[in-house]
């Protein structure tokens, strides 16, 4: 019996003959979303150990669920027309005098801007003080943790994530967890937070400068079950309003206040 | 000789300098030295970086450190990790209780944030950072966030947390064991505006010892 793909006719007919097919983790293109309140610009849904990219623009909403209950979202955030500005977890934390995120907090760029600021939250479980998995702690724990094998770490995956975007290993920052979270006990003791959870909690950015958004979801770096587990994470983003200058997030604190003000006068052009 | 700052260097002191007051520092340390870093006057932070030698996008990773050892702060004996997960350096002893690798550096634009815009003027250690990394071909990109020697930053219950006053005083010191070859960045911090410096940058001394003389 021949090959059905012995041919490039017969190879084109047996590519082609694979549209269509559905799986779990995929995007949808054209972006669509029944469930979005405005025109929708990205649906995907991220893999377990996925990753994605995206450029969103000023204003867009960037929501993101949890689908069952245990996906783990590692964030970076550019200025996407000058990457060199990226997200400043240190910046974020100590200017809001906080180290939980959460509704209502920013998320504060390395030169005094807001990048995103985090509108909805029913999660309530996040980390800036842990970061992302890497090849020797995925290693260790599940004995591989290259891209290309089963466990892949969430450095590695935040790489490729940047990478799509003409940048490095140099721009892989320090990131924020979504939705696995930390506290600190009084002498300095980080206690992880990994659920699993219900499924279906959210959070919603709102991006308050043009943005590269690069996600990752791979298990917590102190995820203490001893199995890789982790859960597909949906992204939606949709157009919308630049934010105003009554918007309470804005006006909230004064730092924070000025960290607006900043991004205003970036944009006064 | 009685300068007590020497005292129980594992080797011969190779280097031996003052950092001015608000002033940066850019210095190869090789496997086996050992950095000690004396807060000459008292609750001056010393915000650090490390980068490796061979290959500086591997660099240190604050995240990577507090996740590994399961706590934020930096004690004696804490593995300073990189940004890929190998042992940089290592605090060999200290005799600080701990200190901070959280708060990260004050810049020019978060001083702006943080106390008003008009600090935008007042010297800043991302200054110092961008300065004494751009000799090493090094730049914005090579930002991230650093340790800071002799600050005291503590995480309240309720998540609330911020640069308080501080735990060293004069004399203190840390040890840093290299654990690979490495480019060593600092910015003796010039921050005014809040009491890590205890309101009033001062000098700090760092001498680099050669590891131990290995018996014949």
């Amino acid at each position: 019996m021949t090959s059905q793909t012995a041919d490039p006719y017969g190879a084109q007919a047996h590519a082609r003959a694979m549209a269509g097919t559905k799986v779990e983790a995929m995007p949808t293109v054209p972006a669509a979303a029944g469930d979005a309140p405005g025109p929708v610009v990205w649906e995907e849904t991220i893999a377990a150990g996925g990753y994605a990219s995206r450029r969103l623009a000023r204003g867009a909403r960037l929501r993101l669920i949890d689908l069952a209950g245990d996906s783990c979202a590692s964030l970076l955030l550019f200025n996407a027309e000058q990457p060199v500005e990226r997200l400043n977890v240190a910046d974020t934390l100590k200017v809001q005098w906080n180290g939980y995120l959460g509704e209502g907090k920013l998320l504060l760029s390395d030169m005094g801007r807001v990048l995103a600021s985090l509108l909805v939250d029913t999660a309530g479980t996040h980390d800036a003080f842990c970061g992302a998995s890497n090849q020797a702690s995925n290693e260790r724990k599940y004995g591989e943790g290259a891209n290309h094998t089963a466990h892949p770490n969430a450095r590695d995956r935040l790489m490729l994530g940047v990478a799509k975007h003409g940048l490095s290993r140099k721009d892989v920052h320090p990131c924020l967890n979504l939705f696995k979270g930390t506290r600190i006990a009084p002498d300095g003791t980080i206690e992880p937070q990994v659920g699993p959870f219900p499924p279906g909690r959210e959070v919603i950015l709102r991006a308050e400068m043009e943005l590269i958004v690069v996600l990752a979801n791979c298990p917590h770096v102190l995820d203490p079950r001893p199995g890789w587990s982790v859960t597909p994470l949906r992204a939606t983003a949709w157009r919308g309003e630049v934010t105003p200058p009554g918007d309470p997030v804005r006006t909230a604190a004064p730092e924070g206040l000025r960290a607006f003000l900043n991004t205003e006068d970036y944009y006064a052009r | 000789m009685t300068d007590p700052h020497l005292q129980g260097l594992p080797g011969a002191v190779v280097h031996d300098e003052i950092v001015p007051a608000r002033a940066p520092w850019l210095h190869r340390v090789r496997r086996g030295e050992t950095l000690r870093i004396v807060d000459l006057e008292g609750n001056q932070a010393v915000d650090f970086l490390i980068y490796a030698a061979d290959d500086d996008a591997e660099r240190y990773s604050a995240q990577d450190t507090v996740a590994a050892q399961g706590n934020i702060f930096l004690r004696t004996g804490a593995m300073l990790l990189s940004n890929e997960g190998r042992p940089m350096m290592r605090i060999a002893v200290t005799n600080v209780d701990y200190h901070d690798t959280i708060g990260g550096a004050c810049s020019c634009e978060s001083n702006t944030l943080r106390y008003g815009h008009f600090t935008k003027s007042q010297h800043a250690c991302v200054e110092n950072f961008l300065t004494a990394n751009a000799r090493a071909a090094r730049g914005k990109r090579d930002m991230v966030s650093n340790i800071n020697f002799f600050m005291n930053v503590p995480v309240e219950a309720d998540g609330a947390l911020g640069i308080v006053d501080g735990i060293s005083a004069p004399g203190l010191t840390v040890d840093l064991l290299a654990e690979m070859d490495v480019d060593v960045v600092v910015s003796n911090c010039p921050q005014v505006n809040n009491p890590c410096n205890g309101f009033n940058p001062t000098p700090v001394r760092m001498i680099v010892s050669a590891p131990a003389e290995q018996p014949a």
